[in-house]
């Protein structure tokens, strides 16, 4: 069952997902990235439907990259947030839809807002403090609602991460072992080791 | 002696009732001094409980059939649903904490509904599933706590009390019973908190939640939840937890009822409307909300200009 977090703090945003890639009761892998950069300052994590997601996160993402190369300055997060709303909400009235859900984390460079978007695969779109996909949102949310500091510190933030983790190995039947975590801010996008 | 001759009389109120009772067929249903009220549950004080059951093959099946709204949301029976209850055992005894939303489908059918019940003054069970199954049985369980008592002139124990409701709602299985429970307590060996469910499931523990909004009171509950907590702190974090679910979980909501079970028995703390918790928490000292909780923060870092 795949999970995934996202949490904003003092100038950053940061994005968790589970690693696992699973076929019915099997786990296939345990060390995928579900986490990809969309450009210097934009993550998106994704998750659903197997082979979906996947198509749908690079075509975002090289879409975003045109966007770049035409004009040479790259789309900030609320625009790219909409742009990708639009292309599932059209996708959803296809004959194929995307069965993706996704969360995408940017900063703005321009206005030193970090920006988190909750987006499903019906093509709901609204900017949250936090987030979270899949069984982990049963747990998280409360827990969010109850710890989340708007301007926690990278390390605090990392912290509350760490809270969300350990209710759901706590709780979740199947809670998926290892967690990537990635953190976009005014450097850019890195990835951290909990 | 008035009774014994009564008892083998040919005429008379008994005799009459006897013969009465040939002819319908029915069974001789205890003796005769358990004639008169008891409570409500009269029929239950003559040992073995029976209850009409549909005369088709499969009893279970049918109720499910006019019972099961989330298959069937047309169906005449709506049985309420949708709950958040929670116990936990702590240094300082027993915190239970329940809302008070009783839904059928999405119509909310009560706000006020009690999930506590208070079986004696030692012993409370929580109320999760169908409200009239765990009201009844649970009601139930409490005369058989009491019998206990005065066969063997001792209190029963939390894990004999719930062993009991256990045993007897698994001599149900399969017909149909629906109910989530928890079975709280003081007794010799101190606090103690069993899990009880319909499906035969007895579970002893420290913490447990049990409803649709579970999963948002045990996030809570979980990261705030220390053995050494006192009084103050238990209860703060029971109603928090409830708070969180009846703030998350459509299911659940309305008021939270509170209780404390220390050793000389339960206490009723107080009934806490959740919007009030929300906007002003219990002693207007500041609401829960997250929004209340942030408001004025900010995530932007503009660099610092001179």
């Amino acid at each position: 069952m795949e999970v995934s977090f996202g949490i904003t703090g003092k100038g950053y945003v940061l994005v968790a997902a589970d690693t696992t890639a699973a076929h019915s009761v099997i786990k296939v892998k345990n060390d995928v990235d579900k986490i990809i950069e969309l450009n210097p300052h934009l993550l998106m994590a994704y998750s659903g439907e197997p082979g979906d997601t996947v198509q749908f996160a690079e075509y975002v993402e090289r879409n975003i990259r045109l966007y770049q190369i035409r004009n040479s300055l790259p789309l900030r997060p609320p625009s790219a947030a909409s742009w990708v709303r639009k292309t599932l909400a059209q996708s959803l009235r296809s004959r194929s839809p995307y069965s993706v859900n996704l969360l995408l984390g940017g900063y703005d460079t321009s206005d030193y807002t970090p920006h988190l978007y909750w987006l499903d695969y019906l093509g709901t779109l609204v900017e949250v403090p936090f987030a979270a996909h899949g069984y982990g949102s049963y747990f998280a949310l409360s827990l969010l609602d109850r710890y989340h500091d708007p301007e926690a510190s990278l390390e605090e933030g990392i912290e509350t991460l760490k809270r969300c983790i350990a209710e759901i190995s706590k709780r979740l039947v199947v809670s998926p072992e290892r967690f990537k975590v990635k953190v976009v801010d005014k450097d850019g996008v890195r990835e951290i080791e909990l | 002696m008035n009774s014994l001759t009564e008892r083998f009389a040919t005429t008379g109120y008994a005799a009459e009732l006897k013969r009465a009772k040939d002819v319908l067929g029915e069974e001789e249903d205890g003796l005769d001094p358990m004639w008169g009220s008891q409570a409500g549950f009269g029929n239950l004080a003559s040992g073995v409980v029976k209850f009409n059951i549909p005369t088709v093959p499969d009893p279970s099946a049918f109720l499910r059939m006019h019972t099961d709204d989330f298959a069937d949301p047309s169906c005449r029976i709506k049985i309420k649903h949708g709950t958040t209850t929670l116990a936990f055992r702590f240094q300082g005894g027993v915190i239970v904490a329940v809302d008070s939303r009783a839904t059928a489908g999405s119509y909310v059918a009560s706000g006020t509904v009690k999930k506590v019940i208070e079986i004696n003054p030692y012993l409370l069970g929580t109320m999760a599933g169908g409200a009239a199954d765990c009201q009844y049985w649970e009601t139930y369980l409490g005369m058989q706590c009491r019998l206990h008592e005065l066969r063997n002139r001792e209190r029963i124990s939390v894990a004999a009390a719930s062993k009991y409701l256990s045993n007897l709602v698994y001599s149900y299985k399969g017909m149909g019973l629906s109910m989530g429970t928890m079975i709280c307590g003081w007794d010799k060996t101190g606090p103690a908190v069993f899990y009880v469910d319909s499906d035969g499931t007895r579970l002893k523990g420290d913490l447990f939640s049990v409803g649709s909004g579970s999963t948002f009171a045990y996030g809570v509950l979980d990261q705030g939840y220390r053995w050494d907590l006192t009084d103050e702190e238990a209860q703060e974090l029971g109603r928090r937890s409830i708070y969180a679910a009846g703030h998350r979980d459509a299911f659940s909501g309305n008021t939270i009822n509170l209780f404390h079970v220390k050793e000389d028995g339960w206490k009723f703390i107080g009934n806490y409307d959740v919007s009030k918790m929300h906007y002003d928490g219990p002693d207007n000292t500041g609401g829960y909300a997250y929004e209340l909780r942030v408001e004025g923060k900010s995530s932007a870092n503009p660099p610092v200009t001179q």
